[in-house]
This record gives C-alpha cells, structure tokens and sequence, in this order.
C-alpha cells in the first residue's frame, strides 16, 4: 500500500514533469486538429455516399456480434481511376503548377537578384514594398484581376486606345488568365526566400570569378545560381505545392475548360455532396505532395538551424 | 562586384509595377461614380455609402474581425510554444512528427487543410459555426507564429538564460522576464500576421464555417460570383488600407526595437 502511493506519482511525475506538459500542448493541439482530421479523411474515402446527413455510410457496423464488422469500399478510388476527368484534372494540375513555379523563379529571381544588388539604403523599403502584397487579401488580389483581364476590361481598354489591337484580347477564363493569377499572387512566396538567400551571398566569390577572368553572365550561372540553389529550392516549394490544390484563382480567373484539382474537389464537397469521392480526391493529392512537402520540411529545418 | 546596372532597375520598375498596379486600379475605381469597372464616371464616394448601408457586409466584418482577434491570439500563444519547443528542448520523443505538423500546413493546399478539418468536426457531430472557424484558423496561423519564433530564437543569445537560471530563477520565471521581452518583436509580428491570415481566409472558412457564420472573404466571394462592383472594390479598399497601416505600424516598431538593442 504504502510502496504503491510513492510509486505512482514519481512514475506520473516522469512523464508529466514541466517539460513534457510544455511540449504536449501544442503537440496535441496539431495532433488532435491537423493529423487527426487525416485519419478521417481516409476513413469516409472508403466509406459510400447515402442520403442522409453525414452522407456516408460508416465503416464499422455493429451486429450482433461482439465485434464490428469492417465495411470498406473502393468504390471511390475505382470510379476516381474510372472516369477520365480526374486523371485529367490531376494531370492539368501538374502542368499549371510546374509551368507556373519556373514562371514565378524567372520573373521572382529576377526581382529577388535586383534587389539584393539595390543600395543598401533602399533595400529596406524595397522589401516592405514586396511583403505588403503578401500580406494583403488574396481574394482581392485575384478579384483585381478580373477588371483588368474582362474582354471589356482595362487591358483591353488600354491596348486599343493605343491602337496596338482593334479586336480586344480573350484572356478572361482561358487559361493564360490563371497562369497570370498564379504568378501574381504566389510571386512574394518566391521573391522572399530567394532574397534571404541571395542577401547573404559571399560577393567576394563572384569577385574572384570576375579577377579570374570569368565573364558576368558565366559567372552569373556557375557561381551566382548554384550558391542561391537553396533559395531556389525554398521558393520552388512554397509556390508548387500549395499551387497544386489551388482553388480561388481557377475558380474566379479560369474558364470552364480549366481543370484543376482543387476545383474539382471543391465541386464534389459543395454541389454533388459526394464527401467520401471528395476525401478520396484528397487522399491521393496528399499522396502525391507528400514527398515535396517532406522536402520542404527538410530545407526549412537546414536553413533555420 | 558588377554594379546596380540597367537591367535591375528595369527588373524592379516591371516587377513592382505588375505587383502594384492591379491594387491601385482596384482603389481607383472604388472611388468611381459609374457602376462600370471601365468608365470612369468621375470621382465619388458613394459606393462607401452604399458599403456602410449593407448589413450582410456589416455582420460579416464582425464575425470575421471577432474570430481574428481570438484565434490570433490563441495561435500566438500556441506558437510560441511551438516555436520554443523547437529551438530550446533538444531532442524529444517525437521530435520529426512535431517539426512535420508545422511545417505541412503552410504549403498543404488549403482545400485539403478545409476538408480534412471539417470531416472531423462532422465525425464528432460538433456544430458548424464561428468556434469551429476560430479553432481551424488557430491550427494554420499557429504554425506561421512557431516559425517566426523560430528564425528569431536562432540569433538568441542562449548565456542569458543560462545565467538567470544559475542565479535561481525559475524556468517559467526565466521565460516570463528574459526570453519573452527579448522575443516580443517576433510575438507581436506573429500576431499580426495570424490576424491578416484569419482575415484573408476565405477556402478554410468555407469548409469549416456553418449558417451564421459567415466571414467577410465568403462573403466577398458571392459578390464576386454574382459580377464585379464598385460596391466590392469598396470593401477591398477598407481592407488593404487596414493591412497597409498594420504592415508600417509593425515595420516601425520593429526598427525602432533593433535600434535600441
């Protein structure tokens, strides 16, 4: 008895000392609210649509047995792999964010580049003039767009009050529009890391390129961009990965023929109300970033330590 | 080294140029009398009327500024924590799932954040509403806070803590007078970036927000579903100038803390 009331608490105390409780709360919040809610993803993908609310059947059934009996169906993923318009909009996914990320690094390296080699004095305000988009609504980013792209909108406006064009552009709702949205909204998320990266840069190396007798632009692609890789990298990632669920922008700036998976997954949740088709959706798009976002998480936890 | 040649100062008029006119076009026609986008009409103020007459808007600001306030500062406690977790425990048990959870919902599509997250309130037949917005927007915006903690817990000057403890102070006392003060800046940054990213939230919102929850970016959205307005470019006007003076606000801040350190 007496040997059982001191054991106890020392043994609780390990592993409830000061420590631990610090790391538990937010271990568990990320636990029970961002891995947790996975699970269950998983779990109604191979559950069946029913009308009724939840509209999906449950995975265990309780009979007359002591046990549950497991009911799970492929159905979701079989239709997924069965009607092309999946395999077309994970595809059609695939290419806007690859064709987008080497947009925004062209256009953000550029950007990043200058401003790294700006006067010291003006940096500062420079990049506050880069976070300030970041910061503000992407939903009114890509809205602003709309007015300018519209066939009876400003660019059109503009191009043939100037007399470069007499029949105003198609842009709205094709594609070239949600490349244009892509590359806007994400272009921060690019220009970020990469000037982090090439703030830091040893300009001492690209003088000793240059005393050696390299010229700029070689110097520019066997010193500068190898050195900035990480940058690279960082950006590429930020700007990929969420690209590839993208919603808003192929929504509001896209046409009917632009597919894209967000969309798509967006359409089977609110307007078919097919959850257990939309989680199956998720499930594969997870799998598919899962190694990038791996990646990420690698080069993040190397830049910061 | 080459200098700051033409090239760069065409890069920056273009960048800058593509990443701003979109904004200023928006603020412009705000201000338009015409109901028409393109047709400037001359200078007018009554689409800000017309916004301030709009209750569906007005309710929305609220429910939306309300689950900002709270859920900002919630993550901001949280992601603090994190933050330090991450920098000042060493290893622990679990270590790379913790640093995984942090890191995946900044890039993870927010379609799949929004599902995910509303499946599960779903499973455990919590009803839709302004807690279970507040509580997703704390999960995402938790995360940004732990990182900026981060960054700033790597240039921290570890002795001081050390030599506090030494003298008898307790851990929480330690935090509380010593490392906290000194992180401030990078708490206060984490705050306001947690606010403009509840703020700003509109497919998380969607999947986790029920009837009478509805948050000003929803609301926007079937705006704009229904046609572009002056009406919309109103609020979006109220909207970045909000951030805008917030940015500064904190930017300055900022400096003025660097220059007496």
């Amino acid at each position: 008895m007496n040997i059982k009331e001191i054991q106890i608490p020392t043994f609780l105390k390990r592993i409830f000392n000061g420590r631990n409780t610090v790391i538990s709360i937010p271990y568990l919040w990320l636990l029970f609210l961002f891995l947790f809610p996975f699970i269950i993803v998983l779990k109604i993908s191979f559950a069946q649509p029913v009308l009724a609310m939840p509209p999906y059947t449950d995975l265990l059934k309780w009979g007359e047995s002591w046990w549950p009996t497991i009911q799970a169906s492929f159905d979701s993923y079989l239709f997924l792999f069965s009607d092309s318009l999946y395999i077309h909009a994970y595809l059609s996914s695939l290419k806007i964010a690859i064709i987008s990320t080497i947009l925004t690094l062209i256009i953000g390296y550029s950007i990043a580049y200058s401003v790294a080699k700006a006067p010291t004095q003006w940096r500062a305000i420079l990049l506050m003039l880069i976070i300030l988009p970041f910061w503000t609504s992407f939903l009114i980013r890509v809205y602003a767009w709309i007015g300018i792209l519209k066939t009876e909108g400003l660019l059109n406006l503009a191009l043939t009050t100037i007399g470069i064009i007499d029949k105003p552009l198609i842009i709205m709702n094709t594609d070239l529009a949600v490349y244009i949205g892509i590359v806007y909204s994400y272009l921060p998320f690019m220009i970020l890391p990469l000037y982090a990266n090439l703030e830091k840069m040893d300009m001492s190396l690209l003088e000793a390129a240059a005393d050696l007798g390299c010229r700029p632009l070689k110097t520019f692609w066997t010193v500068t961009i190898p050195l900035s890789l990480p940058g690279i990298l960082a950006g590429c990632f930020l700007v990929f990965i969420p690209v590839m669920g993208e919603f808003v922008i192929p929504d509001l700036l896209g046409g009917s023929e632009t597919l894209m998976i967000g969309k798509v997954l967006w359409g089977e949740f609110f307007y078919n109300r097919d959850w257990p088709v939309a989680s199956a959706v998720a499930i594969i798009l997870l799998a598919i970033l899962v190694v990038p976002i791996m990646f990420y998480q690698k080069s993040q936890e190397k830049a910061i330590s | 080294m080459k200098k700051f040649g033409n090239f760069n100062i065409v890069a920056l008029v273009v960048g800058f140029s593509f990443l701003y006119i979109p904004i200023i076009l928006l603020i412009l026609f705000s201000f338009n009398e015409s109901r028409l986008v393109t047709v400037w009409g001359g200078f007018s103020t009554k689409w800000y009327v017309e916004l301030m007459q709009n209750q569906g808007i007005k309710d929305a600001a609220w429910v939306t500024i309300k689950v900002a306030f709270i859920s900002s500062t919630v993550a901001t406690a949280l992601g603090t924590i994190a933050g330090l977790v991450m920098t000042r425990f060493g290893n622990f048990r679990g270590r790379t799932l913790f640093s995984g959870m942090i890191y995946a919902p900044m890039v993870m599509p927010e379609v799949i954040i929004g599902l995910s997250i509303l499946l599960m309130f779903v499973t455990l037949a919590i009803d839709r509403g302004m807690l279970t917005v507040t509580l997703a927007h704390i999960t995402f915006s938790m995360c940004y806070v732990a990182v900026i903690i981060q960054s700033r817990m790597s240039s921290y000057d570890d002795s001081i803590t050390e030599a506090a403890l030494d003298l008898g102070c307790t851990p929480f006392h330690t935090f509380r007078l010593i490392t906290l003060p000194i992180i401030m800046p990078a708490v206060v940054s984490g705050w306001l970036l947690s606010f403009t990213l509840s703020l700003d939230d509109l497919v998380i919102a969607s999947f986790a927000s029920g009837p009478g929850a509805t948050t000003l970016p929803m609301k926007i959205y079937s705006m704009v579903r229904l046609g572009v307005t002056p009406e919309i470019n109103a609020v979006s006007t109220i909207l970045v100038g909000l951030v805008t003076l917030g940015v500064i606000t904190a930017s300055i801040i900022g400096r003025r803390q660097k220059n007496t350190n």
